[in-house]
């Protein structure tokens, strides 16, 4: 039977033009602006300067609070710079500026070849922890502190995030075809750490490849591949846990207070490869894709390639571009610059013509409810939106759930008015928490 | 009958209105709580303006601070000026401290024609949603979103968005609450005197080149202005200029450094004498 959950909607996936394309390795670039800001908290401080060699996978800048991650140099070569450059989700940024010098030699102490089973779960954790892998489904969030929850919470469940719900997207499905056995290894890698004697994989049933593979290569094991309906957003986590353990995070929880963790395949398969051969998060799967590109590929890029040398890779564009979007098009962010880079956070570049974009401006709510319909976090948009609207930001957390809402877009998706809902909750996300930092400092 | 029903009812509300009557002037004599009646005469004389300026959520919060705690000047209230702060002085018997007067001022010149839009924007329109979006869609990263925050927060009635995308203070309504100034997500609005001539009219602390790319109306930190300065009042910090205006109002009658400035970013923004920044009156 197929699990599903309530509300999402059903976005044209488009994943045909790039489902059966092998993942391409990108000709190096000459130049990597590698952002030491990779997902949200406080930036990583560089420890390298300008003038500096580094090799691949050298430490290039660390955590500057512990609770980041590092990050790595993605080949060797020389420092140039380190300045601001654009940043695909934070405006301007600091980069690394590393000038390759085309040798792509690795950093000595890197490719080991140990066996994960012989290593405990601490160390395991360190090593993730060193090599700097970040969740890959598109938040980053640090994985190693995913996998260390605190002693009063039990987990008993580890869902693999395979589900991959956003439209155009191929990254995490050729990663399961093309590196299978690193993803269950990673799985096996990560229950081991949690200490959970049970595994799912939740995969949308527009990949029936995937599924039967994973389900040829899970035999034996204690993973249970699960066939789940193709709706958006079935990925985002609280969705997956709903959709194959029937279970619901209550409000202002996380996974872990449903005793589950949730991983994607991409950081899977990065967690196998920095567990037995020592290789930091450097390089990810990229689909870059959209109606506009001449060839759409997945392609392995290197963490810092400007977007352009990823164009340049797909022969260009054709027509008129709207926009481009790092990430899928509906959680995605649109980027002002095609000088921005690759992070560890995207999972694709999608491009949409002029002719797919709307420009037309937002009208007043008429009350129709369908965002009521679709939301699967069983919010209220239109309320939260108008609250925002009114610069009623305290009551739409008091009083409305605020804090719950995932962002993911469905509301704005079917909204007949145009209304920004996602981005009126996120003025008021953003709003509270200046209001909170303010109270926090004292300040006015 | 009824007319019996009637009389019961209304003995017993008159009667339930007698007891719980007696009750609550009891209780008001008995547990009365002392509040200090100069709070009320403090809180008469504030503006009732409610702009939260003083750093209190409210006149009334003020008016309790500024009597009860020894250490809270009685100068606080920006709106009520030098009048308000004398008379919350003499009631509460403090020390009446000269109160500087200053308004709000934009440190931002990059005007649609002038600073280049990266991008277009078709979200809410408000600063700080802007500026949460990928840092907003203008090239310059220190520069006015124009999307009129500000404005909209300011209850005096002070701020205006002008047709060129920046907020023009008018100095005459401006009471310096300061308001604005916590609300601009890129902290473009300081606190100055009025009387003030020369002001740095930008934020950006990039290279000169940056800047040059993003605006043309940016300070690109050449440091003219504080070679020209015959009284070292001009600093160049991070590529902008900083004045002191304690020395320029004390020392300085003849700025040359305006003159000097080759993108024109020191001058006075006067309410409706800058080119580009007249705002027409309204119809009343």
């Amino acid at each position: 039977m197929l699990r599903r959950i309530k509300g999402g909607v059903h976005p044209h996936d488009e994943k045909k033009s790039t489902d059966d394309k092998k993942i391409a390795v990108l000709p190096l670039p000459k130049k990597l602006f590698v952002p030491v800001h990779q997902h949200i908290g406080q930036p990583s401080v560089p420890v390298v300067k300008a003038g500096d060699e580094v090799k691949k996978g050298q430490l290039i800048a660390e955590s500057a609070d512990g609770r980041g991650t590092p990050v790595h140099s993605p080949t060797s070569g020389k420092v140039t710079e380190i300045g601001n450059y654009p940043h695909p989700l934070y405006g301007k940024s600091p980069c690394v500026v590393i000038e390759s010098d085309g040798l792509d030699q690795w950093q000595e102490g890197l490719l080991t070849d140990r066996s994960w089973e012989v290593l405990s779960a601490a160390e395991m954790i360190d090593i993730i922890f060193k090599n700097g892998i970040v969740g890959m489904g598109g938040a980053a969030f640090p994985t190693h502190i995913k996998l260390s929850p605190p002693k009063d919470k039990k987990i008993d469940t580890l869902i693999v995030n395979a589900a991959e719900c956003e439209p155009y997207l191929t990254s995490d499905y050729r990663t399961m075809i093309e590196y299978a056995d690193d993803v269950i290894k990673g799985t096996q890698i990560v229950m081991k750490i949690l200490g959970v004697q049970k595994g799912f994989i939740g995969i949308e049933n527009n990949k029936p490849k995937a599924i039967s593979l994973m389900k040829e290569k899970c035999k034996g094991k204690k993973i249970e591949v699960v066939e789940l309906e193709t709706k958006y957003p079935q990925g985002a986590e609280k969705m997956m846990i709903k959709a194959i353990l029937d279970k619901e995070v209550p409000s202002g929880k996380l996974p872990m207070d449903v005793g589950c963790a949730v991983q994607n395949v991409g950081s899977l398969k990065a967690v196998a490869d920095a567990v037995e051969k020592n290789i930091p998060l450097i390089e990810r799967v990229v689909t870059v894709t959209g109606r506009t590109v001449k060839n759409p590929v997945n392609v392995m890029a290197k963490v810092g390639t400007p977007f352009t040398e990823l164009f340049d890779f797909c022969g260009g564009f054709r027509g008129a571009n709207g926009k481009i979007i790092m990430g899928g098009p509906m959680m995605g962010m649109a980027q002002v610059s095609l000088d921005a880079v690759v992070v560890k956070a995207t999972s694709g570049i999608v491009s949409i013509a002029d002719n797919e974009v709307d420009l037309k401006e937002e009208l007043a709510c008429i009350r129709c409810g369908r965002c009521i319909d679709v939301c699967t976090m069983r919010l209220l948009p239109n309320v939260l939106s108008i609250l925002s609207e009114k610069g009623q930001h305290q009551t739409a957390q008091t009083d409305y759930n605020l804090m719950d809402c995932v962002e993911c877009g469905c509301c704005y998706y079917v909204c007949p008015s145009r209304r920004n809902i996602v981005h009126y909750i996120r003025q008021s996300k953003a709003k509270n928490a200046m209001l909170r930092n303010a109270i926090k400092t004292g300040s006015k | 009958m009824l007319l019996q029903t009637a009389i019961y009812a209304v003995l017993a509300m008159i009667g339930l209105g007698l007891i719980f009557g007696f009750f609550i002037s009891f209780a008001n004599r008995k547990w009365a709580v002392e509040v200090d009646p100069r709070i009320h005469e403090v809180d008469e004389v504030l503006p009732k303006g409610q702009c939260g300026g003083c750093g209190y959520p409210g006149c009334m919060a003020y008016a309790e601070a500024v009597v009860t705690n020894p250490d809270v000047p009685p100068n606080l209230c920006a709106p009520g000026k030098e009048a308000v702060a004398q008379k919350v002085a003499e009631i509460t018997g403090k020390k009446a401290v000269a109160l500087e007067t200053k308004i709000a001022f934009v440190r931002c010149s990059g005007t649609y024609g002038k600073a280049i839009r990266t991008g277009v924007y078709k979200g809410v329109k408000d600063c700080v949603s802007a500026n949460i979006l990928v840092g907003g869609d203008k090239g310059c990263t220190y520069g006015c979103l124009g999307y009129g925050t500000c404005v909209k927060v300011c209850m005096f009635d002070a701020l205006k968005m002008s047709p060129e995308g920046i907020p023009v203070v008018n100095p005459d309504k401006c009471t310096g609450c300061g308001k604005c100034v916590t609300v601009c997500p890129r902290n473009i609005i300081t606190l100055v005197k009025p009387e003030i001539m020369v002001k740095v009219n930008c934020n950006s602390r990039d290279k000169g080149a940056i800047v040059r790319k993003h605006c043309q109306a940016g300070c690109i930190g050449c440091g003219m202005c504080a070679k020209s300065c015959p009284y070292g009042a001009i600093v160049i910090d991070n590529f902008l200029a900083i004045v002191d205006h304690n020395i320029c109002l004390e020392k300085c009658s003849d700025p040359v450094c305006m003159i000097k400035c080759p993108t024109k970013v020191l001058r006075p923004a006067i309410w409706g004498t800058v080119p580009g920044f007249e705002v027409k009156e309204e119809k009343v």
